[in-house]
């Protein structure tokens, strides 16, 4: 079976313009990294040197990878219901585009900006810890290991979180209970990260290989549950 | 243009009574869909010329958004078969059919934040269609919007999203469009240039599938309808359900009440009943209205009548159709 770019770029393209312009996501998009970075921040700042050699053991700016777990859930929620609810669905269901196509689209759809503010607010804090936190404790901050981790690891829990939202997306006929229901199942990958970030659990590279192989399985699974959720006769007609 | 060959169901007669699919746009043969142990639609048959504009008819509930959906590879019949666009409805066969069909349902369904032109570019992209900037703006030119062509849909009217969808409809050139209520919620300027782009349309022989309740409009348009109440009920050219359904009917209105009726009425050529409809007002049923009429006309002036018309009783679809539903209601 053969997946037509075009089709699918029509649905991101779409998709993107949507999200651009509807408050409620443009608000999540916002909010919910300014939740995870501002009150550890303030407390960064406050920080005096002596916290530095503590920091340099642990991994504290990894919490920060409970972005791309929360935000994408939010948008992918809205995905599939969003459509449903406001009678667009039906007309976009008439079209030639596969099912593999209509995923694809609204996956990366909530992919790619998601990625982009995750990148975006990490750069952003560590601009900032630069600035305005003690040299000392910027320094300690300033780690190789946990940048390569945030560069791996956002994309793969966007994914799984994409891949959850857009699952309950399908069964849901409500957005704010779909989107509620997306951060939900968001939480145990912001748990464990949060787990990570404050030494409960010690990042290893084993830890990583295995958090990433882990990850990717996920994934793949997230793919094909969703795929199987998704049946036109039960979207249209509520039955099937 | 209906098929001279098609037969009372549309069908070809052949010998199983099955409908032969070539030729035809659209050939459904019992066709059945339940949700769990409600029946929505139940063996429905009938067939669809290519160039045909086929009214659907129905109260709400009677099936036809499901029947359109399974024409339409949204809903999968419970039993039945069909072929659309000459191709048989079956799972493996549905993006080719939606490849070849379109559908404009009753809600516009458009995205209101995104401008009419940007509408219009995803579902030209999702059809695939060649030369997207020149079929959008034919559409757009069909149902006269070129000029709110970059105005976001939620600031568009009523009647103004109706006429989105139909250009969103017409984009992929389809060869069956399915319309249901195509003119709901659209002012009387606006409902004439749908009926004229759905008449251009069936000219350029393109199946026109129309789901309506406005049954002048089906009347006006329709070149064949049916009358679908979960089972379908009838199927013909509006002239011949008129004709099946009722009699033909002469009125006689008269300056003073006749004295005798009976003994003018009675007896005449082609008159085979009569009654009063009001005192000097007299209904004749009639098998051939062209030999009844003149038949009554000299009857009358032979009796000293002063005759103030006498004219043919017309009966309209929605004489038809309400005659079939109450029918129906009064078995139930």
């Amino acid at each position: 079976m053969t997946v037509s770019r075009r089709r699918v770029r029509a649905i991101f393209r779409k998709d993107l313009r949507e999200y651009r312009r509807n408050g409620s996501i443009v608000c999540a998009m916002a909010v919910i990294p300014l939740i995870f970075v501002l009150p550890p921040l303030i407390n960064i700042f406050a920080l005096p040197e002596s916290s530095a050699s503590v920091l340099r053991h642990g991994e504290p700016l990894l919490y920060m990878l409970g972005i791309p777990a929360v935000v994408p859930a939010v948008v992918a929620a809205y995905a599939v219901v969003g459509e449903r609810q406001q009678g667009t669905l039906e007309p976009l269901l008439t079209t030639p585009v596969r099912r593999d196509e209509f995923m694809l689209g609204k996956a990366l759809a909530a992919f790619v900006p998601s990625l982009a503010i995750s990148y975006a607010v990490y750069a952003a804090v560590l601009v900032s810890v630069e600035v305005f936190a003690h040299p000392a404790v910027a320094s300690a901050l300033r780690q190789v290991p946990q940048l390569v981790a945030q560069f791996f690891f956002t994309p793969l829990l966007a994914g799984w979180s994409i891949w959850v939202g857009m699952a309950i997306s399908t069964r849901s006929t409500d957005v704010r209970v779909a989107q509620q229901l997306g951060m939900l199942a968001s939480l145990p990958s912001v748990a464990i990260t949060s787990l990570i970030a404050y030494n409960v659990i010690h990042p290893t590279l084993g830890v990583a290989l295995g958090g990433a192989a882990t990850l990717l399985i996920l994934n793949g699974l997230g793919w094909r549950m969703t795929s199987a959720t998704f049946d036109r006769e039960r979207l249209i007609a509520g039955t099937g | 243009m209906p098929n001279p060959a098609l037969d009372e169901a549309g069908h070809v007669g052949n010998d199983d009574g099955a409908p032969e699919p070539i030729g035809f746009a659209i050939a459904v043969r019992q066709l059945t869909k339940k949700f769990g142990g409600r029946t929505a639609v139940a063996e429905a048959s009938f067939s669809v010329a290519r160039g045909e504009v086929f009214g659907f008819l129905g109260p709400n509930g009677a099936g036809k958004t499901t029947t359109v959906r399974m024409l339409g590879t949204l809903v999968a019949p419970t039993a039945g078969s069909a072929t659309v666009a000459g191709i048989p409805l079956t799972p493996h066969n549905a993006g080719q059919i939606r490849r070849r069909i379109s559908i404009m349902p009753e809600s516009p369904g458009l995205y209101l934040r995104l401008s009419v032109m940007e509408n219009l570019e995803c579902f030209a992209d999702l059809y695939e269609v060649t030369d997207p900037r020149d079929r959008m703006d034919h559409a757009l030119r069909a149902v006269n919007l070129t000029d709110r062509a970059q105005d976001a849909c939620g600031t568009l009217s009523k009647g103004l999203r109706q006429r989105v969808a139909l250009a969103r409809a017409l984009l992929s050139d389809p060869e069956v469009l399915f319309l249901d209520e195509p003119t709901a919620g659209l002012d009387p300027v606006a409902i004439r240039d749908v009926h004229e782009l759905i008449s251009t349309l069936s000219r350029g022989g393109v199946t026109i599938f129309l789901t309506t309740h406005r049954l002048e409009e089906a009347e006006r348009l329709c070149d064949r309808v049916a009358i679908l109440n979960t089972t379908l009920r009838t199927i013909g050219r509006p002239d011949d359900l008129r004709e099946r359904l009722f009699a033909k009917t002469l009125t006689v209105a008269t300056l003073n009440p006749l004295p005798e009726p009976d003994r003018v009425f009675a007896g005449l050529p082609a008159v085979d009943s009569w009654h009063h409809d009001a005192p000097a007002v007299y209904a004749l049923a009639v098998s051939d209205t062209t030999v009844a009429a003149p038949a009554a006309a000299r009857a009358l002036v032979a009796a000293g009548a002063d005759v103030l018309s006498i004219s043919q009783s017309h009966h309209s679809l929605e004489d038809v159709y309400l005659e079939l539903i109450n029918e129906e209601a009064g078995r139930r």
